[in-house]
């Protein structure tokens, strides 16, 4: 029992939370171990800051309950728990320095001088910002800010690290290194983190595993190869990648009428320019290159299909025939097979 | 480069010159009459140099206890506005958009009936109270001009204080009292300091209601003016109109440079 508890990072159970009469978060089960890097994904206004605000104290859960550490954490305030926080905007203090507002926490704590000095050097050097220790925030760029604002969430040593969009005010070529370099920290220190996202590519290329969520509800809490080869619902299916969707059943790699609905995914598409067992003809009517693939729109008799190749590239207008590789089948909206 | 003559340049620099010499004319005129003996009009030049007139007002007791009435009164005034006025002005500056807007107009309705119709009621109340001629009865008429500065002012600086900013100090570790100390005060103190400056100046400069409540009693600086221009010469007039001018100019000196030139200025450059 005791071993179970020293491995937990984050629990919440049944968690609900009730905004301007409005149920926002409703029922929301999660745990993940020690040291794992987790993503919250959803689409805007899916509840996702609403659940970190909840396990970082600012909001207290209707219902359920919050265990950091294996410890209960529901009741309390921000200051009293062990988690720390990377707020989207920053929030930097902008009357203090650049090292006064990493050493803030450490100050509150109580901690003495040379200590404190030490230990703010330490998370500078983390984020390689040790030469900014005198610049004010509002004088270095978003990316040094938002590197800041991570020193000063690491420097409290916490038991969960939560960052809100942490990447959202960055151009996106920063965004991707950025992102390569909180994943790198995280791994290293071993730290229990919570990242919301609503990039689905930056969830899946981060986290150990993505908790998609839709509406208040978490869809699937699943590592990323799962999310995509095996999405539990229609709605992670859409959300997640690029899918052909329709209604109907598959029978004999044909599309018919009926009351399922069928998923493939572009990449599950074969072409070829000769007849094989289960392809059928269409024509094509779209070539748009994407750089290492080409995107191809047929139609088909039974349909019109997106897919993604590398290999054969047709011409507009081409006979081809496409053949289904693999198809996710869901019956209201779970997925049967 | 050739220069043209520029008629629109000229009729500028001409304007600028007389209004600047509209609007420093006066305090020019002051500065000049505190030291010479004479200078009436069919005289180009001062009949001569002095400092007869500035040993007056200091070897002078009624001048000097209004001088020190006023340097006792004032900080006292602004210090008691402080304590009424910046917890509702917290209050107000954290109050959604329409409880804060409705506050201040509220208090600026107030503020802009007409002073001395105010001044006589309160009057009637004060000698129920016995306030007349006291020195807190002074120092209350003094207070009601200062609570309009002391409120609009830092309740507008209260609000602009970011939450998040005040989030990420909670998360830190740091309490709501803690919070409310090195981070929301911190941010608010340049908002403060120039209330502080205008309910300073108000309070120093006041003298309808002073004069009203405090003569024959206490006479503050301002009040005691009134018996001045008509008791001593014009030149000792001056020589206590510049004396009255040094707080103004030293606080808005002293708040310039911590306002507009300071670290709080940068600070306010981001969001
Ligand atoms: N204080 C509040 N009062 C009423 N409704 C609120 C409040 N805070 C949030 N909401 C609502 O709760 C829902 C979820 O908000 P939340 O901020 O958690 O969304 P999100 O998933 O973080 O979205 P985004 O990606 O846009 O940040 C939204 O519909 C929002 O309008
Ligand atoms: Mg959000």
């Amino acid at each position: 029992m005791k071993n179970v508890e020293a491995n937990m990072g984050l629990e919440l159970r049944g968690l609900k939370k009730i905004l301007g009469g409005r149920v926002i978060i409703e029922n929301l089960d999660l745990s993940m171990a020690k040291g794992e890097m987790i993503s919250l994904l959803g689409p805007s206004g899916c509840g996702k800051t609403t659940t970190l605000r909840m396990i970082a104290g600012f909001l207290i859960p209707d219902a359920g309950t919050v265990k950091v550490a294996g410890k209960d954490v529901t009741n309390l305030g921000p200051e009293k728990r062990p988690s720390a926080m990377v707020f989207q905007n920053y929030a930097l203090w902008p009357h203090m320095t650049v090292s006064r507002n990493v050493a803030y926490p450490l100050k509150i704590k109580g901690l003495g001088k040379i200590e404190t000095a030490e230990k703010v050097e330490a998370a500078l050097g983390l984020v390689n910002l040790l030469h900014h220790q005198d610049s004010r925030p509002g004088r270095i760029s978003g990316g040094e800010q938002q590197r800041v604002a991570l020193a000063r969430a690491l420097v409290q040593e916490p038991d969960v690290l939560l960052l809100d969009e942490p990447l959202s005010n960055l151009d996106a070529k920063l965004r991707e290194k950025v992102r390569e370099d909180i994943r790198e920290l995280q791994r290293r220190l071993g730290i229990t983190t919570v990242i919301v996202t609503h990039d689905q590519e930056e969830a899946l290329s981060i986290s150990d595993r993505v908790a998609v969520m839709n509406a208040g509800k978490i869809e699937q809490f699943s590592n990323p190869q799962d999310l995509y080869r095996h999405p539990a619902t229609e709605y992670v299916a859409t959300f997640i990648g690029a899918l052909n969707r329709f209604e109907g059943n598959l029978v004999e790699g044909r599309i018919v009428s009926g009351s399922d609905v069928i998923g493939i995914r572009p990449e599950d598409l074969i072409l070829s320019s000769q007849q094989n067992d289960d392809a059928l003809p269409g024509t094509v009517e779209l070539v748009i290159p994407r750089g290492h693939f080409f995107e191809v729109v047929i139609r088909r008799e039974d349909g019109i299909f997106k897919a993604f190749t590398n290999e054969f590239i047709p011409a507009v207008g081409e006979n081809v025939f496409v053949k289904i590789k693999k198809s996710l089948r869901y019956q209201n909206g779970k997925l049967v097979g | 480069m050739r220069r043209y003559f520029n008629p629109s340049k000229v009729a500028l620099n001409l304007s600028v010159f007389l209004l600047a010499l509209f609007i420093l004319g006066p305090i020019l005129w002051l500065g000049v009459h505190a030291f010479v003996t004479d200078w009436k009009y069919p005289h180009l030049y001062p009949s001569g140099l002095t400092l007869n007139w500035w040993s007056k007002v200091f070897l002078d007791s009624a001048l000097k206890t209004a001088i020190r009435n006023s340097l006792i009164i004032s900080p006292i005034v602004v210090v008691l506005s402080m304590v009424i006025c910046l917890p509702a002005a917290y209050a107000a500056g954290r109050m959604n958009y329409w409880g804060r807007k409705t506050f201040m107009i509220t208090l600026f309705s107030a503020n802009s009936f007409p002073k001395i119709g105010l001044f006589a009621a309160i009057a009637t109340l004060y000698y129920t109270l016995n306030l007349m001629g006291t020195f807190l009865g002074v120092v209350i008429i003094q207070l009601l001009g200062t609570i309009i500065y002391m409120t609009w002012i830092p309740a507008a600086a209260f609000a602009s204080v970011p939450r998040y900013l005040e989030e990420a100090a909670r998360d830190a570790g740091a309490s709501k009292f803690t919070v409310f100390r090195t981070i929301t005060l911190r941010m608010a103190m340049p908002g403060i300091l120039v209330a502080i400056v205008m309910s300073f100046l108000a309070s120093f400069d006041e003298a309808q209601g002073s004069y009203l409540v405090g003569a024959p009693t206490i006479y503050t600086m301002p009040t005691e003016m009134y018996s001045l221009v008509q008791n001593y010469p014009i030149q000792v007039a001056a020589v206590f109109s510049i004396l009255l001018a040094i707080p103004s100019v030293l606080l808005l000196g002293l708040a310039r440079k911590h306002i507009m030139g300071g670290q709080l200025a940068e600070g306010f450059q981001i969001k």
